[in-house]
């Protein structure tokens, strides 16, 4: 997966559009940072992880990443916490929690 | 050589697209646009012209299938007129803002109700706002040049916006005059084949129309406008470059007999023709007078404008459409709006006439002019005063 972001907020001018608002890459939904519509982020319980990988499956938007270790986490900038990885997970490894909550 | 030929202006625009050997043609017949697409279908059946005719169920379709086209890079033509150009509304938006440089051809027609086929600028300036390059033309052979002229101009890559190109329905759409039609060598020079450069293609993937969620909408629309006003360079650039090759210059505001002149009348489209004639006339009579005739409609030539009227004392606009409730017609609101700010500046009569194919005539002009110096000297308590309406006209008030 790309590590390209965006350029978002107040890093974003008018003169960053492209002509006619015209996407030139293709699958570059994810660079965009969506992340900031959540209002609740899925958190990951190692200890309860069996590593299956169905919220990865499941996410619908390829915002879950295998990591080196082998656990599946949420790619914040991109997960619009739908919560759907933590309703699939069999081990209930996987909880909500509200955006304001640390 | 050139060949000198009687055409309406339906036909003289068609011949604009034959000879710009366009791609797509996707339109709906609607009357006075009619013979357009009439046209252009027998060109395409007969193989004067090897272009795709997309035969479609309106004229909402007509654009969004122009907008396929153009997508792909194709050189892309429509025309429609009054309900049309308004049941189009919702594309003809989107055809602009995504910079699709397709070229449209608009036979002024009044607006419904009552129902009427007739002549009008209603339609045209229901689209004012929409982004697209706008021109009107006084006579046939301008309906001609002004379609060829669209697409160099459209196609520009400093523009890739559409242009929609406006002619009197009746009055030009269905009257033969004659139109000088250059050589085809002449027209390739002049447009060169065309080259979209974000065309769709399947071996370079890329998304047209993608959402704009409120963190980029706003820039995206300044984006455009930004654009959108520095196009003007190119628009003039290209009404130099089309003179050059076909002999006859045009000009975003364009002065006739106005030097030295107090009173100015601007008009826009056919009737400036007319109201030449009553130049002329009151000319021969010794009085003041001279006439602007607006070609360029968006961007709007604030300067250029400005500069043509900086010397009157008195400036008649007038308009084919009402803005019901509003400061008289649209033309003389965006007039008053170029000037407000200036510290010297005419002072401003707004009239209203040749609705739904009422004729203006040339008593009609001299009228104008006599009665919007009157209203100069004497005031007037109407906002806007009318022209030809049977009953004396009251109650058009702040």
């Amino acid at each position: 997966m790309t590590e390209k972001r965006l350029k978002t907020g107040s890093d974003f001018t008018w003169k960053d559009m492209e002509v006619g608002n015209i996407v030139t890459e293709v699958g570059n939904a994810s660079v965009r940072k969506t992340g900031d519509w959540r209002t609740k982020r899925p958190i990951l319980d190692r200890e309860k992880c069996t590593k299956c990988a169905l919220c990865w499956i499941y996410c619908p938007d390829a915002a879950i990443k295998p990591s080196e270790e082998g656990y599946y986490e949420s790619d914040l900038y991109y997960c619009k916490g739908c919560g759907i990885c933590a309703s699939i997970c069999p081990a209930g490894a996987i909880t909500m929690i509200e955006e304001e909550e640390k | 050589m050139s060949k000198r030929v009687g055409l309406e202006a339906s036909h003289a625009a068609a011949e604009a697209a034959r000879m710009a050997d366009v791609d797509v043609i996707a339109a709906y017949p609607i009357t006075p646009q009619t013979h357009i697409p009439e046209r252009l279908a027998e060109m395409v059946a007969n193989g004067e012209l090897n272009a795709a005719y997309i035969p479609v169920e309106s004229e909402h379709s007509a654009l969004s299938a122009c907008l396929g086209a153009a997508a792909v890079g194709a050189r892309t033509f429509t025309a429609t007129a009054g309900q049309g150009l308004e049941l189009m509304h919702e594309v003809v938006y989107v055809a602009s803002s995504m910079r699709y440089p397709i070229v449209m051809t608009i036979c002024n027609r009044a607006l419904s109700a009552p129902l009427s086929v007739w002549g009008d600028h209603s339609d045209a300036m229901a689209v004012r706002d929409t982004g697209w390059i706008q021109v009107f033309c006084q006579n046939n052979q301008e309906a001609f040049d002004m379609t060829l002229w669209a697409f160099r101009v459209g196609e520009d890559s400093r523009v890739l916006f559409p242009v929609m190109v406006h002619f009197d329905g009746f009055h030009l759409s269905h009257v033969t005059e004659p139109v000088i039609l250059p050589e085809q060598k002449e027209v390739d020079r002049f447009l060169p084949r065309f080259q979209y450069p974000f065309a769709l293609n399947p071996d370079k993937p890329m998304t047209h129309g993608a959402f704009g969620p409120p963190d980029i909408y706003a820039e995206a629309k300044v984006a455009q406008e930004v654009a959108f006003r520095k196009s003007k360079g190119v628009i003039i650039q290209g009404f130099k470059e089309f003179g050059d090759i076909f002999g006859r210059y045009y000009h975003p505001v364009e002065p006739y007999k106005t030097e030295g002149a107090r009173t100015l009348l601007l008009t826009m489209g056919s009737f400036s023709e007319t109201a030449k004639i009553a130049i002329d006339t009151k000319k021969n009579k010794g009085e003041s007078v001279g006439l602007i005739n607006l070609r360029l409609w968006r961007p709007f030539p604030f300067e250029e404008l400005r500069q043509a009227v900086k010397d009157a004392e008195t400036l008649i606009v007038f308009d084919r459409c009402i803005s019901f409730g509003g400061p008289g017609g649209p033309v003389s609101s965006e007039i008053r709006s170029a000037l407000y700010n200036e510290k010297e500046r005419p002072r401003g009569v707004s009239f209203v006439g040749g609705l739904g194919g009422r004729d203006m005539s040339v008593k009609d002009f001299e009228y104008v002019i006599d009665r919007g110096r009157e209203i100069v000297e004497k005031g007037s308590e109407e906002l806007f005063e009318t022209v030809g309406i049977r009953g004396k006209v009251t109650g058009i008030r702040g």
